[in-house]
């Protein structure tokens, strides 16, 4: 039997920090997409503890997290998706379709408003709050994951042009710092 | 010249700095203009058409004259304000639009001409003979007149954008902005308060009142140092506002680099995109000179830039100044002039009731009406009813009173109020949505009352968010009334200027009056006032009062022009920053890609994808050597090539089925599991879409492939049908292009390539053609399609994308010890069109199914997106192009894409157009080039000879007209 040796989607690009923030590749995880069929939101609701994220919201679920990913959907994050669920939503395994990244530190919030429309304020954007968004020139997800990091998360092919996006917004922030 | 006195500058820092070459020094906080004053430098530039010798005229941001180019090579910066730039340790400033010097300028023999270059003059003149306008005389007269130029070199600098949000935007920190920004802040909100200068407090800056019993000042910085105190505060310096746009989103310029030599990574320019709930605007009001004879010599500037270089940076413009004007700026500007021991040769005030205490000569109900001095004002003439007296002065301050700087109110198609008391235009309420004007910028001039202005504009935005607050105590300061007579020309022979930038004097106005340019639009076109980069902030007023008054018109009815954004001149660099080199588009890279590059492939854009084009092996030369392999490996072993780029759509539910049926023209709800079968998409208008194939791999359970660069538009196309068209539908799709990547294995030798690598064997009684399902590879699990778009027989094997680059290796590495390997778009191209496969190419937005032959696949038992438009008579005519094949047939072999076809021996003219070519490849199985193309009445026509025009690259080549399956028309080597 051969083996297939595993790579993940920023394997050689990250981590790099500049100016002291820091931005690296999140360990790979499940990743399961999660849309509700017609009239079965509040069974898949159920089916969570009522944990279901509003639109923006993250929700804690055993094993990981629900994040709001569009309109009736949710991606769960962290844990497999149980099976029963396929009664409630289409179930999708996505675990390879993305690059998520966290970046963090100090000045993260000013990197990400080199890239994003997004109202990123304490006001606006609480730890916990989550948005699909721009960044750039490309959509993301972007969730607040504690207050001064901010996980995201982009196309997998496209990781490449998300770290060179990130990383010159992190050098012009860092250049202001001098 | 450097007087005592408490400016804004810091003695203990002094500053050198070159301008055109010679050393000079001021200190920290001078602009350069203030700078080169403080060295006795008056003569700054020279104007755009006469080559006039020009001085400083503002000490702010809507100086027209004093404009200078910074740097060098790449990042040479022309039409940089010397009134905004601030001096650092080794500028280097030149002057521009001169040759060979500042000083002595050959070109200023155009003010000689000048009589016969007014208005218009280009228009009369320049018009014969026709062909000269674009070869000589444009060239040269752009030569002649100008501002600064660009080095002709990319931009090696950095720009930067940014966004920024806040409850309630404060454009300006003078008096009102302040009190504005203080307000707002104190009721809990978040206040972005920008201001272009670098420091905060606008004219307090440059004043020498008082507020609340200490020097205005000193006022502004406690109350900044309240502001910066603040969390909810965020103060933008060196940031101009530049336009009001929708929903509450200004453009703002902050000046990043510009004032030191700076870090490699640090942005000249940083271009704010501010989304703000509520905005105030505190912009102030900017004075404007008057128009006389001469009223452009160095060293005649406004009564307010007087002030500022004397109180901010301590600088005397001259050693004589006379002061004129039509309200008690002058007043002011002498007083203080005196106060710094300057000394004032005479104080004029258009005004015949007007009065002073002040010890300087003063001419009321006098004009100033010509001024003397080549490179520097030395003398000004005063018109009084008693007849003109001359009067010795180095520095006329000059003030026509003020206009509100209103700019941004307009930028959504308001117009202005003209306010008779002020002789001012001034907002209306609303003319931007949540923004409201306060302060000098609303008409509102003395201190106290724009202290007021900025508090309940503040509250009156506060309300408007629902947030409730008091009226602040407001501090003490000067309340005086704005007292002016209008004066916007001084009558008199000779030129007096009204758009120092452009060179627009008052004799154009009305010479444009004259040969009716009346409109105010019209005469500014024919003039060009202000059109240069200044926008006409200082001329605008003036002019159409000129234009008014030449026309018999009033002044409201005469109206203004548009005010346009950008406030402020924006480097292009700066919006599109981040765009250049690989910012320009997002990249996405399969992954095998790295292998790919490694392996000399070149890569071919396709969408925003990159994928091979071949992969060249030793001894190959040219790209055909490697295609023609890269095809005989698919059709005589095996070949392997990445299709993780096509669009994968997972679709689930109930009704997966039956959004299949509408969305392709034939029935998807009777494909078997485990089957696959090929599809095709309209648009609502009955044109393909897209086309591709569809696997059941469960009864509530498909994946959808499209093309490569189609698959966005095809699931926005879905939402719209789930959203909008078939909303009953119980049915979820996600794209899942992502999550894995994909291998055609292709070629006689698929199968044995396959059997070495899954873990569990296939033959082809289990995987039929057109199967699918589950399978595994080393453990993983991975999904197997029986498909073929070379028509071998192929299969494509999908893994989640973490293996991707590993099993790209490995099968690499099999199909090459199998006599194959790996092939790019060149082969794949040439394989598809041997069998006549379509792809965008021919599907181009333009076709129909009864263009591409594949009528039959419109079903007749149901409906399908786009039926109705599909069956339109003109869809259907016999005469429409048609998808054919061709095959050379004469003593040219070449066919090329994009070629025309016309019948043989017909002329190749457009009224003869037949057809055209739309993909073509060499067979090397064949020996041929083989070609697809639309044909009129195409399938009628098989076996005619055509003739082949590529006017762009000059071939002819004489084709035969044949079916455009080219190879195995029965489909034999797929299904075996």
């Amino acid at each position: 039997m051969i083996d297939l040796k595993a790579k993940s989607a920023c394997e050689g690009l990250l981590p790099i920090e500049i100016g002291g923030v820091k931005l690296s590749e999140v360990a790979p995880a499940e990743m399961t997409l999660i849309a509700p069929y017609r009239g079965k939101e509040a069974a898949l609701a159920k089916a969570f503890g009522g944990r279901w994220p509003a639109a923006g919201e993250t929700a804690s679920v055993e094993g990981g997290v629900l994040v709001w990913f569009g309109r009736a959907q949710a991606m769960l994050i962290g844990t497999a998706a149980p099976t029963t669920l396929a009664k409630f939503a289409a179930v999708t395994e996505q675990s390879d379709a993305w690059a998520r990244v966290l970046l963090e530190g100090a000045g993260a919030r000013d990197v990400l408003a080199r890239l994003t429309p997004l109202d990123i304020r304490d006001t606006a954007f609480a730890v916990g709050q989550t948005a699909r968004t721009e960044l750039f020139h490309m959509q993301v997800s972007i969730t607040r994951v504690s207050k001064d990091a901010w996980q995201i998360i982009g196309f997998r092919s496209m990781a490449g042009t998300l770290v060179h996006d990130l990383q010159r917004a992190m050098k012009g922030v860092a250049a202001r710092a001098i | 010249m450097r007087i005592a006195g408490k400016g804004l500058i810091n003695r203990k820092k002094p500053v050198s700095f070159t301008f055109d070459g010679t050393v000079y020094s001021g200190f920290e906080g001078d602009t350069l203009a203030s700078a080169l004053l403080a060295n006795g430098v008056k003569l700054m530039a020279r104007s755009f058409k006469y080559h006039r010798p020009r001085g400083v005229l503002t000490a702010g941001s809507e100086e027209p004259n004093a404009l200078v180019t910074i740097g060098n090579g790449a990042s040479q910066d022309p039409n940089v304000r010397a009134t905004v730039q601030e001096i650092y340790e080794g500028l280097e400033a030149r002057s521009q639009n001169r040759w060979p010097s500042l000083a002595h300028d050959v070109m200023a023999v155009n003010d000689l001409g000048a009589p016969f270059l007014g208005a218009g003059f280009y228009y009369k003149t320049f018009m014969w003979p026709k062909a000269f306008w674009e070869k000589l005389y444009e060239p040269v007269i752009r030569r002649a007149a100008g501002l600064g130029a660009l080095s002709g070199a990319a931009v090696t600098d950095k720009y930067e954008r940014a966004y920024a949000h806040c409850d309630v935007l404060v454009i300006g920190a003078g008096p009102t902005g302040l009190m504005a920004a203080l307000t707002a802040a104190e009721a809990g909100v978040d206040v972005i308060l920008a201001e272009e200068d670098s420091v905060l407090g606008g004219r307090l800056l440059s004043e020498s009142g008082e507020i609340d019993g200490v020097p205005a000042r000193d006022w502004a910085e406690a109350t900044v140092a309240r502001l910066q105190g603040m969390a909810n505060v965020r103060i933008m310096t060196r940031t101009s506002v530049t336009g009001a746009y929708d929903g509450g989103t200004y453009g703002a310029l902050e000046r990043v680099g510009h004032h030191g030599v700076v870090a490699a990574d640090l942005p000249k320019e940083c271009f704010w995109r501010i989304a703000a709930k509520r905005a105030v605007l505190a912009a102030g009001a900017l004075e404007r000179p008057v128009a006389f004879q001469n009223n452009d010599r160095p060293g005649i500037m406004l009564a307010s830039a007087v002030r500022s270089y004397v109180n901010r940076w301590n600088v005397a413009p001259g050693k004589a100044v006379a002061v004129f004007g039509n309200n008690d700026s002058a007043h002011d500007t002498a007083a203080d002039l005196l106060a710094a021991g300057v000394h004032v040769s005479a104080l004029i005030d258009s005004r015949p009731d007007a009065t002073t205490d002040l010890p300087v000569p003063f001419y009321a109900g006098a004009h100033v009406c010509g001024s003397e001095g080549r490179k520097a004002l030395e003398a000004v003439s005063i018109s009084r009813a008693s007849g003109i007296d001359k009067v010795q002065a180095d520095c006329l301050a000059m003030s026509g009173g003020w206009n509100p700087t209103l700019h941004l109110t307009c930028h959504m198609s308001g117009r202005p109020d003209w306010d008779e008391a002020i002789a001012a235009f001034v907002p209306r309420a609303g003319m931007v949505p949540g923004m409201i004007a306060a302060g000098a910028c609303n008409g509102v001039f003395s201190t106290a009352a724009c202290l007021g202005e900025g508090a309940g504009a503040a509250l009156a935005a506060l309300d408007g968010l629902g947030v409730e607050a008091e009226m602040p105590a407001l501090p003490a300061a000067e309340a005086r009334d704005y007292r002016i007579s209008p004066l916007w020309a001084v009558p008199g022979k000779g030129r007096a200027w009204l758009d120092f930038q452009n060179d627009v004097s008052v004799k154009d106005v009305k010479q444009a009056a004259v040969e009716n340019f009346r409109s105010v639009e019209h005469m500014k076109r024919y003039t060009t006032q202000g059109m240069a980069t200044d926008q006409g902030k200082n001329s605008n007023v003036g002019a159409l009062a000129v234009l008014a008054d030449a026309t018999g018109r009033g002044i409201p009815e005469t109206g203004t022009t548009t005010y346009r954004p950008p406030f402020q001149p924006v480097a292009i660099a700066a919006m599109a920053a981040g765009s250049e080199d690989k910012g320009f588009a997002p990249e996405r890279l399969t992954t095998s890609h790295e292998l790919t590059v490694k392996a000399g492939a070149p890569m071919i854009e396709a969408g925003l994808w990159y994928r091979p084009s071949y992969f060249p092996r030793s001894g190959e030369t040219t790209w055909r050597q490697s295609c023609d392999r890269e095809v005989m490996h698919v059709r005589q072993a095996v070949g392997v090539a990445d299709v993780s780029t096509l669009g994968k759509i997972d679709i689930k539910g109930p009704d997966a089925g039956a959004l299949l049926d509408f969305l392709y023209t034939n029935m998807f709800s009777t494909l078997k599991v485990g089957r696959v079968r090929y599809g095709l998409m309209l648009r609502e208008d009955g044109h393909v879409m897209d086309d591709g194939t569809t696997a059941r791999l469960a009864e509530d359970h498909f994946v959808m492939t499209t093309t490569t660069a189609a698959a966005g538009q095809v699931m926005s196309h879905m939402e719209l049908i789930t959203q909008g068209v078939k909303r009953k539908l119980d049915v979820r799709f996600t794209s899942v292009t992502e999550h894995w990547a994909q291998f055609a294995v292709a070629g006689p030798k698929s199968r044995e390539l396959l059997n070495g690598l899954l873990d569990a064997p296939i033959d082809g009684e289990s995987w039929p053609f057109m199967a699918c399902g589950d399978v595994s590879v080393g453990g993983v699990k991975a999904r197997l399609f029986r498909i073929s778009f070379s028509g071998e027989q192929a299969y494509e094997l999908a893994v989640p994308s973490r293996y991707g680059e590993a099993l790209f290796a490995e099968l690499r590495k099999r199909a090459e010890g199998l006599g194959g390997g790996v092939y790019g778009m060149e082969a794949l191209n040439v394989l598809r069109i041997e069998k006549g496969f379509i792809t965008h190419g021919e599907i181009d937005g333009r076709m129909t199914a009864f263009d591409i032959g594949m009528q039959g696949m419109m079903s007749k038992k149901k409906d399908f997106y786009g039926k109705g438009a599909a069956a339109r008579p003109g869809l259907l005519d016999d005469e429409r192009p048609q998808l054919v094949g061709l095959k050379p047939v004469g003593v040219v072999k070449q066919i090329t894409a994009g070629a025309h076809l016309y019948k043989d021996g017909a002329e190749a003219v457009r009224e003869n157009d037949q057809g055209y070519v739309t993909s073509v490849g060499f067979s090397p199985e064949m020996g041929s080039f083989l070609g697809l193309a639309f044909l009129k009445g195409g399938r009628a026509r098989h076996g005619e000879t055509v003739r082949m025009v590529d006017a762009m690259r000059g071939v002819e080549t004489t084709c035969e007209v044949c079916h455009p399956v080219f190879l195995d028309p029965e489909g034999e080597r797929a299904r075996d």
